[in-house]
């Protein structure tokens, strides 16, 4: 029975693209065994510990609540630790998740005391230390790791993100642009709005109702960048007021944080300096 | 699929005791689809009364730390912070030494160069030294820094391994300096 078993899922894998589809449910109930190498490694347990708030109890302060897993059992990044906890451990666990491959955004949370995508970020396996996750910092707790973003995306979409214009096309087909103009968005559109760069500026925790914050100015300046947009004025004198943009005091925690690798800090010094210069 | 449902359905039924209560579920599943529809049911809020939502949630909803939490090099060790806390000690300190100046002669007191000067060389070594390195540090913090916003001002040094090498040259430089004008000299 066990050679059969350890053996099987390889030579049905090879034929299965043949086989009828009423046997997958076969295929399937076989391929779930441990195959017995895994056992005899030595066990890498790590413990998470993971902030928790339900609001059915909200007057029950958060808590840290620890989860011990086998790393050999685990995916490596840290949402697979995640999912195992919730699918395995504690159903009762939130956390916001969806494409696992750091294009959507969702699972940005604070690990190790840094911020970043969840899908993005390796479990460290160099130290034995308890692994801490936290939801975003200074943000409204909903549940567990999920945080109350309402105002941050009110925010994007005070800078009016879309392309504003008046002349139409002069081939009455696309706005086209040269392939320079083009470059300068590159570093920009790539953004996901994740808010990891937001709630990691200690400027924005103290300031988050009036200053825009890393991430929608970086959004501001894909707009300001644009050779095809026409509101570039409007849009910087929305910009010219205390809070919006100069509550930036070049901090720096946005570049170090960001998971997409992009550069915040830079776009809002590139805004100030197109706001000093008239540009 | 669903046809393949119901005959996994099926089998597993086959397999098991049959049973009379096994009857009315096969009738059921046979006559419902898979999906289930649920009635959505919505409530309309104009964008004030979402608003009041919020806010009556958010008397509720903790808020998620942050300095307690976040890295300390980029929050208590941050040299942005730190131009400011240097900055801060250093007119601080002038605006006393000033004002005491000012109102020094209807005192009596001497606050004069000189008599500082004969003063501070009175004092053991560390005292004196250490009395200085607390305005040495920030002012080598405060001139790095100075000197590190205008080159950010230009738009140039923020590549994150630049950020990273000038936070520590800061922290050096800081130090180092701060030593150097309180016994170096």
């Amino acid at each position: 029975m066990f050679a059969l078993r350890s053996s099987a899922p390889r030579v049905l894998g090879r034929v299965s693209a043949v086989r009828p589809a009423t046997s997958t449910m076969l295929q399937r109930g076989m391929a779930t065994v441990n195959d017995p190498p895994a056992e005899k490694e030595q066990s890498k347990m790590k413990t998470f510990s993971i902030y928790r708030w339900n609001p059915e109890n909200p007057s029950e302060k958060p808590r840290m609540q620890s989860y011990t897993l086998d790393l050999n059992k685990t995916g490596p990044m840290m949402l697979d630790a995640l999912i195992r906890i919730k699918n395995e451990l504690d159903p009762t666990l939130t956390f916001r998740r969806s494409c696992r491959e750091g294009i959507c955004g969702s699972c940005a949370m604070n690990i190790n005391g840094q911020n970043t995508l969840a899908c993005l970020c390796r479990i460290p396996t160099e130290s034995k230390d308890d692994v801490k996750l936290y939801p975003l910092p200074h943000t409204y707790v909903v549940k567990d790791l999920v945080p109350d973003l309402t105002h941050f995306y009110k925010q994007y979409k005070s800078i009016k993100p879309y392309l504003q214009r008046d002349t139409p096309s002069p081939d009455g087909k696309e706005y086209r642009q040269t392939k320079e103009d083009r470059k300068k968005l590159d570093g920009l559109y790539e953004c996901i709005l994740c808010a990891c760069c937001s709630t990691s500026c200690p400027s924005y925790w103290w300031n988050s109702e009036e200053y825009l914050g890393p991430a929608i100015l970086l959004q501001s300046y894909r707009w300001l960048a644009d050779s095809r947009d026409e509101r570039t004025a409007e849009r910087k004198t929305n910009l010219e007021n205390s809070m919006s943009l100069y509550r930036c005091h070049t901090i720096l925690n946005c570049t170090r944080t960001c998971p997409k690798g992009l550069n915040p800090g830079k776009a809002i010094a590139e805004i100030k300096k197109q706001m000093a210069l008239g540009a | 699929m669903l046809a393949s449902r119901v005959g996994v359905a099926a089998t597993r039924s086959a397999a098991k005791p049959f049973m009379a209560q096994n009857l009315p579920k096969l009738a059921l599943a046979a006559r419902v689809p898979a999906t289930q529809y649920r009635p959505i049911a919505t409530v309309k809020h104009t964008p004030a009364e979402g608003d009041q939502i919020l806010a009556k949630q958010r008397l509720n909803r903790p808020v998620s730390p942050h300095l307690g939490i976040y890295k300390m090099n980029q929050t208590w060790f941050g040299s942005s912070a730190w131009t400011r806390i240097t900055g801060c000690t250093l007119s601080g300190v002038a605006y006393l030494y000033f004002g005491s100046y000012l109102l020094a002669p209807l005192f009596g007191w001497h606050l004069e160069s000189a008599s500082l000067a004969a003063a501070f060389a009175g004092l053991p070594m560390l005292v004196n030294g250490g009395i200085k390195f607390l305005l040495g540090f920030p002012f080598a913090m405060h001139f790095f820094n100075g000197v590190k916003h205008l080159v950010l001002d230009t738009g140039r040094g923020y590549a994150k391994s630049t950020l990273v090498r000038v936070e520590t040259a800061a922290w050096s430089f800081g130090i180092l300096g701060g030593l150097f004008l309180a016994f170096g000299l």
